[in-house]
């Protein structure tokens, strides 16, 4: 046998790797930047909005931010995961019925049943299950640990027997529906179809008082700021380059010797328990939640942000749910009717043109801006896969 | 690192819906070995390699070391030290060189240095880089590499892995003749303390880098030995290099080996 030769001698065929400054110090610029930025998100959401937007207005944004916060975990376990979950109303629904609840109860002053559980009559007793949620002790947690502990026991069942693409979205979707039966069908102890409305306060606090809703709002907004930073460390962390690796190349990781499925697992129930939160704040926001707030046709709505605004990046799912939920209030209010098909053709739209979503076309002006060649329209990230040479 | 350990492979069998891809395979690949396997399309390498790293269910015994491996899932086996690559480049083309190094060197990390970020390069990730020459393109995304480089890639990411038996399903496929002989050359340098098996179709690469050759056909072993006891064997001539173009080529095999 010849001798060892050194390493192969690599024939520099591939680009040469931009030189730049050292990683230290573009991290450190990196670092800056996200500070810059979420100082400037801060400024936007604490000090602009209060000061240009009318009450009835901020509180519609406190809405949005809601959905914003639905979109976050999306983007994460769709986006970064490449789990498209069609059912994230389940999450959103545990979140603000466990919330409701609890306002509910709170309402109605120790030992008394909610009002429409007096008005159905069929009832006697508050029903075993809502007695936990009288505590806040036990609510609040409840919240976000309720629909993290479903996604946990759904998505083990579900990643382990390795349901993937468009059967997950099926099944995510059909879960959604399973729910709103759930609901509408127990009306005597959830409210049916109307769900639980007319809720009065929050801790104390007179909902109906524009002070107290602007506090809300201010909650909202901090919570969803708090949920990027988590967001932002979770992308950058190495689970976040594994999540990746996950989706582009399930198989592959598992030779790596990884087990896929909790990865996933991972992604999934940090999103459940996003959108359980937001569904939380959602109920002070809005003052109700019920099966139509929660069902396949808002849970489909929350991944239309997602994609409008860029499933991949942290910013594009937030920013695209905020501007669909505005799109959408603002069309429906002078064109009744025509919203659902805009929405549809939007969807439609963002997919077959712009995978990446409006994030993407950032992306190009700046790729642009620095370096690009000139010449080379490539809108949409590819998924490369034209590299491989059979 | 302790020694190689060496494979041993016992009356293999793996049935696709009444049609046996493997038949009853028997081989031992001893400790530091460069193994071929070779054989016509459909004589069941790929099969092979496929039920060694748990990805198809087989019977018989497959054992690495002390470790039975038949049964295990895939992610096991790859904890016991066993690696492999595919007939196309599957690197994780969106993520750079040193994303994708780092994955593989990563699946005993717990989940609290999991949910850190990277900072600099791990020892074994920098090694690597070393060994399969792409340390000038850590930051370049897997997707625009060149062909071998990627292949290159593929087998580092076996490395920091810390795999001690390779399984490498056509490497040089694709690869110009430098590109072949920088790929052979790593081969050499990494069986020191590893054992590699080789899924090839290049006569040329293998009489150049192959210690022993198995050739399988039709689910069976045929020919056992180094690479001119195999290419001297009249079963091997007459199933596989039958034809004048590769009876041609026997002669300078005895240089090797």
């Amino acid at each position: 046998m010849t001798a060892v030769v050194g390493p192969p001698t690599v024939t520099t065929v591939g680009p040469v790797p931009a030189g730049g400054p050292p990683p230290g110090r573009r991290r450190r610029a990196l670092r800056l930047r996200a500070a810059a930025g979420f100082a400037c998100g801060a400024a936007l959401l604490f000090a602009v909005a209060p000061l240009v937007l009318s009450d009835f207005r901020l509180s519609l944004l406190a809405k949005y931010l809601c959905l914003a916060m639905v979109a976050v975990g999306v983007g994460i376990a769709w986006g970064r995961g490449g789990m498209l979950t069609l059912g994230q109303g389940v999450f959103f629904g545990l979140g603000g019925y466990a919330m409701a609840m609890h306002l509910k109860l709170a309402d109605a002053g120790p030992g008394a049943m909610p009002d429409f559980m007096q008005l159905y009559g069929q009832l006697d007793e508050l029903p075993v299950w809502w007695r936990p949620f009288a505590s806040p002790w036990f609510a609040l947690p409840a919240t976000v640990l309720l629909p993290m502990a479903v996604a946990f026991g759904l998505g083990s069942l579900v990643f382990r027997r390795r349901v993937r693409g468009a059967y997950f979205a099926i099944l995510s979707q059909a879960l959604a529906a399973a729910m709103v039966i759930l609901l509408v069908g127990q009306q005597g102890t959830t409210g049916g179809t109307n769900g639980l409305t007319d809720i009065q306060g929050f801790f104390g606090y007179d909902l109906d008082d524009p002070v107290n809703q602007r506090m809300v709002y201010f909650v909202i907004a901090a919570c969803l700021l708090g949920l990027l930073v988590l967001a932002r460390q979770l992308i950058q962390s190495r689970y976040g380059e594994l999540l990746v690796a996950v989706r582009d190349g399930e198989e592959r990781v598992r030779f790596l010797g990884y087990d896929p499925a909790s990865v996933k697992l991972v992604a999934y129930v940090v999103a459940a328990g996003m959108a359980g939160l937001a569904g939380a704040l959602f109920v002070p926001a809005v003052g109700i939640i019920s099966p139509a707030l929660i069902g396949i046709v808002p849970s489909i709505e929350f991944v239309i942000g997602v994609a409008v605004g860029g499933r991949a990046t942290l910013l594009g799912p937030v920013l695209g749910a905020v501007a669909v939920a505005w799109a959408r209030t603002a069309l429906s209010e002078r064109f009744p009717g025509t919203w659902t098909y805009l929405q549809g053709l939007l969807f439609v739209l963002v997919v077959a043109f712009l995978p990446g979503g409006l994030a993407s076309l950032v992306a190009l002006a700046r790729r642009r801006g620095d370096d690009g060649p000139p010449g080379r329209f490539t809108l949409w990230r590819k998924r490369s896969r034209t590299e491989t040479v059979a | 690192m302790s020694g190689p350990d060496g494979l041993a492979i016992r009356d293999l069998r793996v049935s696709f819906d009444g049609f046996t891809a493997v038949d009853g395979v028997s081989l031992d690949v001893p400790p530091g070995d460069i193994r071929f396997l070779i054989g016509p399309n459909g004589a069941g390498k790929t099969t092979l390699v496929d039920a060694v790293t748990g990805l198809v269910r087989a019977t018989g015994s497959v054992r690495f070391g002390e470790h039975e491996l038949l049964g295990r899932a895939v992610h096991r086996i790859s904890r016991l030290g066993v690696g492999r690559t595919f007939q196309t480049s599957t690197v994780f083309e969106e993520l750079t060189v040193l994303q994708n190094l780092d994955i593989a060197a990563g699946a005993r990390r717990s989940w609290a240095t999991l949910v850190r970020r990277r900072h600099g390069v791990p020892d074994e990730v920098a090694a690597a880089l070393d060994t399969i020459g792409l340390a000038g393109h850590v930051d370049q995304l897997a997707g625009t590499l060149a062909h071998g480089q990627k292949q290159w890639l593929e087998i580092g990411m076996l490395l920091v892995q810390d795999a001690r038996l390779l399984l490498l399903d056509e490497p040089v496929a694709g690869m110009s003749h430098e590109e072949r002989d920088a790929t052979g050359t790593l081969l050499e340098k990494v069986s020191r303390d590893r054992t590699v098996v080789v899924i090839e179709h290049d006569m040329d690469f293998l009489r150049r880098f192959a210690r022993t050759v198995t050739v399988l056909h039709a689910g069976k072993v045929l020919s056992e030995g180094t690479v001119a006891q195999v290419q001297a064997d009249p079963r091997v001539q007459e199933v596989y290099l039958g034809h004048p173009v590769d009876a041609a080529g026997t002669a300078p095999a005895g240089t090797e080996a």
